[in-house]
């Protein structure tokens, strides 16, 4: 009985969470495509999520290829197939990697730090002053960091794709001793729309999750400081969780046969 | 507008989180040009009822009427339109961290579009000089200012806009005597300068008797006493002499205790 209360218990608990997540999230898209738009703050959220995340991205994206390159040479050493490393960094950064871990390393820097400030804006009454001065907090503050994610994760990918497949290069040409020109011939012979097209699709997803989540987050928390704390680690789990689903989930729907 | 109509009109409201009732069937008017300060222990529901008024909190039941109209339950534009006849002063001042002292002060005339964003700064500057700050403290951000500038400054932004009502959360609150004493100063000032009515509240009896006309007493969910400024002394009432006295012992005692 107990373990049925406690199995009751959470299953409502969750799909209560669920619920209001959904809730929060259809409001703000409403909010996204119904004006007053604030420009400024969209232009201000397109800078910190996106140029102030490139040398995080670029960094995890450049050690990436080079690993890649690294890993598929000893792997496919062992069958000759050395010549295949190219085709492997091109697939694997642009349809994965590449929205993956910019979409992590993003969720860690910029998640965090929305919950963090609409956290704190909540909890010293910011949010109710915003209300009483005739500003609707969805518009003014959830809605300019949902438009921003979904444009500036795509731009952030492609930056990473060409960071990561140059990291591959590097190590090709400089450690394996891989004739550049060559290597370069395959790599744009591996290079697919519809891999870098998937990538940029799941990016804007990505950057969709990493914005609610540390919206909805920092918008529900309570209790203070302690409360801020939790709103910034939930944040970044949460949405941490919700790529790695909404990478398998996109990867069935574009190449599941 | 008809004179005598109130500016608010409440009756029987009530608000409870779970079983906890915190307000049980409040009655208050708020007249034109008034000023009525609530008072009340901690937790006694003070803040509840200023969020219900507002907006930011929907009451279970009751009414509350704004120039004869009913806004529990109002939302979207009609709500907007009610919220843009209000100021107000957050306890620990509300401003937003992320912007210029100008840009706080002239946020809400910006989000009404009542004025051009390059006429801002000089409209800023007008406005902090009705609190006594001078135009040097604009682009300081509010994390440079002290507590009681920061009082100036959520002052000036709540009236701004020349709302026709002003709402004061335990407007001294932090402050050491003599800036409380100006910022009561400030606030009398200030809401005889727009012609706004006030509904404040504190727990600072000193703040209470000089910016109020009529003062009502908070316990327990229900206003237990409202009167004129002058007469609160004579209350009659053994709670509102144990609370403006400050006094430990008094009928309120458990309520302390609990």
């Amino acid at each position: 009985m107990n373990t049925l209360q406690l199995v009751g218990a959470f299953a409502l608990s969750f799909f209560a969470v669920v619920g209001r997540l959904t809730l929060f999230g259809v409001e703000a898209l409403s909010h996204c495509l119904r004006p007053p738009f604030y420009l400024r703050s969209i232009g201000r959220q397109l800078i910190d999520i996106g140029y102030f995340s490139l040398p995080v991205v670029g960094l995890t994206a450049i050690f990436t290829g080079m690993v890649l390159a690294l890993q598929s040479y000893v792997g496919f050493a062992r069958f000759s197939a050395e010549g295949a490393i190219a085709n492997v960094v091109v697939v694997s950064i642009t349809r994965e990697l590449g929205p993956v871990l910019a979409g992590l390393m993003v969720a860690g820097r910029i998640g965090a730090a929305m919950a963090a400030e609409i956290g704190t804006m909540r909890v010293t009454e910011q949010l109710d002053a915003l209300t009483t001065l005739s500003t609707n907090p969805m518009k003014y503050l959830v809605a300019p960091r949902l438009i921003a994610g979904v444009i500036v994760l795509p731009l952030l990918v492609i930056v990473a794709n060409i960071i990561g497949i140059f990291g591959g290069f590097i190590v090709a040409v400089y450690k394996l001793g891989f004739n550049p020109a060559n290597y370069l011939q395959n790599t744009f012979e591996a290079l697919h729309v519809d891999d870098i097209v998937s990538g940029l699709v799941k990016a804007a997803v990505f950057g969709f999750i990493i914005s609610l989540m540390g919206c909805y987050h920092g918008y529900t928390s309570r209790g203070g400081a302690q409360g801020v704390g939790q709103a910034t680690t939930s944040a970044v789990v949460s949405a941490s969780i919700l790529i790695l689903c909404f990478d398998y989930v996109l990867t069935e729907l574009f190449f599941a046969k | 507008m008809n004179a005598a109509l109130p500016k608010i009109s409440i009756r029987g409201l009530r608000k409870a989180f779970g079983r906890k009732v915190v307000l049980d069937g409040i009655d208050l008017d708020l007249g034109s040009g008034e000023s009525v300060v609530v008072i009340g222990g901690s937790g006694s529901g003070k803040s509840v009822l200023l969020k219900c008024i507002l907006g930011l909190m929907e009451p279970d039941a009751g009414s509350i009427l704004i120039d004869g109209v009913e806004t529990v339950g109002l939302r979207g534009e009609p709500r907007d339109e009610m919220g843009r006849k209000f100021g107000m002063l957050f306890q620990g001042a509300a401003l937003f961290d992320s912007l210029p002292v100008w840009e706080n002060v002239t946020f809400g005339l910006l989000a009404q579009h009542k004025i051009r964003r390059s006429d801002a700064r000089g409209i800023a500057v007008a406005k902090l000089a009705q609190v006594g700050l001078g135009a040097d403290v604009c682009d300081l951000v509010p994390s440079e200012l002290s507590g009681g500038m920061q009082k100036r400054v959520a002052l000036a932004r709540a009236i701004a806009a020349d709302p026709e009502i002003i709402f004061f959360d335990e407007p001294t609150t932090g402050l050491d005597p003599i800036m409380a004493d100006v910022i009561n100063s400030l606030i009398v000032k200030t809401t005889r300068e727009v012609g706004a009515s006030a509904l404040s509240i504190t727990h600072d009896m000193a703040s209470a008797r000089k910016i109020a006309h009529r003062i009502a007493m908070l316990y327990q969910g229900a206003i237990i006493w409202a009167g004129p400024v002058a007469d609160v002394d004579a209350s009659g009432d053994a709670r509102v002499d144990q609370f403006i006295h400050g006094r430990a012992e008094g009928p309120i005692q458990m309520a302390v205790r609990a």
